[in-house]
């Protein structure tokens, strides 16, 4: 392969516990060149980004680095010929000093060892100088601002005479005087032959600043081109695309009254605030938006994991309070967290004090005697029946499941609370397709007996599949709520990107 | 699955059946009824300490301080016991001194979120240097005549220690089992933030953890106190390895989540067996200290050696939990 790309990527692919994350995507970066990378949540990009540092290994494909073969890719590997990530989190040293930092890993040490502790400084001043910062390199970077620290980064990276830079949401937090600084600094740096990934959800700043553009969507690229004259709505089509033919069970529900309402509802501690939203017995609720829009803090919010500092949480018309997880269960609010493995369900526990954890008030008598173990086991048993959690007995421990049958562990766990408010996070996500079918059934099976459900994802299909109507967030308040019928996918990333709000407000 | 979930407890037993193998045929002696009886008693305090340990560490925390706080309730016992007053009451008054000093731990650790290991190491310090203020190192002396023993004779005495001991380990290893703040000790440790996202007041569990680990210690202190007929100040230096050694080397595992009151039985049962089981076997028992060091880290070897295998028996889960 005679080439003359800086980095290349052919046909790479990996899956996450038989999710497919990544599939023969390719990437192809020159010396001297921003190449925007963009996709919607869980398109592959960070896992790209993983392969290309090193912090994980592909399952299929090849990485190419000047031409040569890039084999056994590793996070020191990839360092060493020059390829350096920043994230939107600076990863720096807070209780170091921008000096140390700077030096931190490249030691070039004098007789005996002795650090030179002059020539660190000189070095980090000229390099700070390079990327336009105005920093004292003796500051303690805990001491610096989020902008500021992501420009020590940049000086980092560039001292470490970094050929690749990956810059993953770079702008996500930055003013617009940063940002432009930014965007000086990374134009100096494709000056100065450095080959630059770049990732963003603002489409309406790449323009400005890239110049190819490559669209990932489902683990797969789907083109690359110049940026030159191609529009954001176009980045859009290109990113959401993919085929609706896979059928959801969605059935129409009687929507009984509101159950559930939130009036103006705001949580500095969880940086979300005015939301508004009512949800009917029956009525699936999707919401949606970008990750870091707001979507799990008002979840957790509602459930009483953050405390919320305005407006107001209605059950059946009553306003309610909820400090504790422990009160929010009471008032029949129930949460399937996020991250499954971790906080779904507690792996070394065995399927039937899984599905009781939540209920074991339920199954005893006072003050806790007389634990129905009976009681458990048939609970369990009619729980794993009903949900097609499939093992050998409720006896075994959860970590033996797969991560479907985890998931339906999980949700038993929560129908048998008898909730009349369902808040699913990503329910389905990294699960097999047969075992999302299943729990798409389940979902429907529970609105119909009357339970409220509001369905976080960040999948757009499931989203359009499921939902009645489509809450999407952006910046941490719900922007717009679709009717199931005036939805598209495009619409719903328009507005999660912050776009349509503006020419289509009600 | 029931094996293998008690494999390590099972590794523990093995461990100490043979120590008792090997002495039943080097020196029999070592079965003889007095020496068992020693044994027994001398453990007994250990034994309910390590209960409470148990618990502490079931929920992912450390308690150092309570060696410490065995003095401060020693000492309390003695000095309440001279003023008259009725054993029950002393009891339940020790009992409460030790509850306080754990609700202190609780506060720090449940509600203020503070490392176990920080507070509980001030707390060693604290209350074994305010001891120290306080008597100056004096021993408790000329104790009330109805307090060695219980005013019993002595093998009555020893009796009633066995008796409350096999009692509250029997009350502790079925609530363990058969309560719902079992189930619930289990979850906090296995997971915490998985807990609360069930419902599971963690705080108020972690809280309630270190209060009854403070109240064991006062009964503890209580029942090796009246074993003798003085109290010295610097009693309990040390205890708290001894808990938390017997609790590792019983099976638990130090993150939290896992371990049984019957491994922590037997954990007891082989570090305090093994000093007396040297002295038969002709060692030179300057040797305990170090072999009791050698069985934790046997324990802690064999523990990481088989979550390792468990783990290979189903790679994929693996690899996700590290992506």
């Amino acid at each position: 392969m005679a080439d003359n790309a800086l980095l290349r990527a052919v046909k790479v692919s990996k899956a996450y516990d038989g999710v497919q994350a990544l599939s023969d995507a390719d990437l192809t970066l020159n010396a001297g060149e921003v190449h925007a990378l963009v996709g919607e949540n869980g398109a592959g990009k960070s896992t790209l980004i993983k392969i290309i540092t090193g912090a994980v290994q592909q399952d299929e494909g090849e990485l190419f680095f000047n031409g040569e073969p890039l084999i056994n890719n590793s996070p020191a590997l990839s360092k060493s010929l020059g390829i350096a990530a920043i994230y939107q989190q600076p990863a720096l040293f807070p209780e170091l000093t921008v000096t140390e930092n700077i030096a931190l890993g490249r030691e070039r040490r004098g007789i005996f060892g002795l650090i030179n502790w002059n020539d660190r400084r000189k070095a980090a001043s000229e390099l700070l100088g390079r990327v336009g910062a105005r920093i004292d390199p003796e500051t303690l970077v805990s001491e610096l601002s989020m902008p500021q620290q992501q420009l020590v980064e940049i000086a980092r990276a560039l001292g470490a005479d970094a050929r690749v830079m990956i810059f993953d949401e770079p702008t996500a937090s930055l003013s617009e005087e940063d940002t432009r600084n930014l965007f000086r600094v990374i134009d100096e740096l494709r000056s100065a032959g450095v080959g630059i990934i770049y990732i963003s959800h603002r489409l309406e700043e790449l323009p400005q600043i890239a110049n190819r553009v490559t669209v990932l969507r489902d683990g797969r690229t789907i083109e690359t081109r110049e940026m030159t004259g191609v529009s954001s709505e176009e980045l859009i089509r290109l990113m959401v695309g993919r085929d609706l033919s896979k059928v959801f069970p969605k059935r129409p529900v009687a929507l009984g009254e509101t159950v559930f309402e939130l009036k103006e509802l705001g949580s500095r501690a969880a940086g979300i605030r005015d939301v508004n939203l009512a949800v009917r017995a029956g009525e699936i609720v999707g919401v949606a938006g970008l990750v870091g829009a707001g979507r799990t803090e008002l979840a957790r919010t509602i459930f009483g994991l953050t405390e919320p500092d305005r407006g107001e949480i209605l059950l059946r018309g009553e306003p309610i309070r909820i400090g504790h997880p422990q009160e929010a269960i009471e008032y029949g609010i129930a949460y399937l967290p996020e991250d499954r493995r971790r906080h779904g369900v507690v792996l070394d526990f065995p399927i039937s004090s899984n599905i009781t954890l939540a209920s074991l008030k339920k199954l005893s008598g006072v003050a806790g005697l007389n634990f129905g173990f009976g009681k458990e086991r048939e609970v369990a048993e009619e729980y794993t029946r009903r949900l097609g959690v499939k093992t050998p007995t409720i006896y075994n421990t959860v970590s033996t499941l797969s991560g479907g049958n985890q998931q339906k562990v999980a949700l038993s766990r929560w129908l048998m609370t008898k909730p009349s408010v369902l808040i699913l996070d990503e329910p389905t996500q990294g699960i097999d397709v047969g075992a999302k079918a299943e729990i798409h059934d389940l979902m429907m099976e529970i609105a119909e007996n009357g339970v409220a459900i509001l369905m976080i994802s960040s999948e757009l299909p499931e989203i359009l599949g499921m939902s009645d109507r489509i809450a999407v967030m952006c910046g941490g308040t719900i922007a717009r709520i679709l009717g199931r019928s005036e939805a598209t996918q495009d619409r719903i990333l328009s507005i999660a990107l912050g776009h349509l709000d503006t020419n289509n407000k009600e | 699955m029931k094996f293998s979930r008690y494999k390590r407890e099972t590794s523990a037993a093995i461990a100490f059946g043979l120590l008792l193998v090997i002495v039943g045929i080097v020196a029999p002696a070592f079965f003889n009824g007095g020496n068992l009886r020693d044994l027994i008693i001398n453990n007994a305090p250990a034994l309910i300490l390590a209960i409470g340990m148990t618990l502490v560490i079931l929920v992912g925390q450390i308690d150092i301080s309570i060696g410490s706080q065995f003095a401060i309730c020693s000492v309390a016992a003695g000095v309440l016991a001279k003023t008259g007053m009725p054993l029950p009451v002393l009891l339940i008054s020790i009992l409460l001194i030790g509850a306080v000093m754990g609700a202190l731990n609780g506060v720090l650790i449940g509600w203020l979120r503070l490392p176990s290991i920080i507070v509980t190491l001030a707390m060693l310090v604290l209350w074994r240097d305010a001891l120290r203020w306080i008597t100056e190192g004096a021993w408790i002396q000329d104790l009330p005549g109805n307090f060695q023993w219980f005013g019993l004779s002595q093998q009555l005495g020893e009796l009633v220690i066995v008796a409350i001991t096999v009692l509250l380990f029997a009350v502790f290893a079925w609530s363990l089992g058969n309560l719902v703040i079992g189930r619930k000790l289990y979850a906090v440790g296995s997971d915490t933030e998985a807990a609360r996202l069930a419902g599971i007041d963690t705080t108020k569990v972690i809280f309630g953890v270190f209060v009854v680990m403070g109240a064991l210690t006062g009964v503890a202190a209580f029942l090796n106190a009246v074993r003798f007929s003085s109290i010295p100040g610097n009693t309990g230096v040390g205890l708290e390895l001894k808990a938390i050694a017997a609790v590792v080397v019983g099976g638990a595992a130090i993150s939290g989540g896992r371990g049984t009151l019957v491994g922590t039985l037997i954990g007891v049962a082989l570090l305090g067996t093994i000093g007396t089981a040297l002295t038969f076997l002709g060692i030179n028992p300057f040797w305990e200290k170090a072999i009791q060091g050698a069985i934790i880290l046997v324990a802690l070897v064999s523990d990481a050696a088989l979550d390792r295998l468990g783990k290979n028996g189903k790679l994929d889960l693996a690899g996700a939990r590290a992506a």
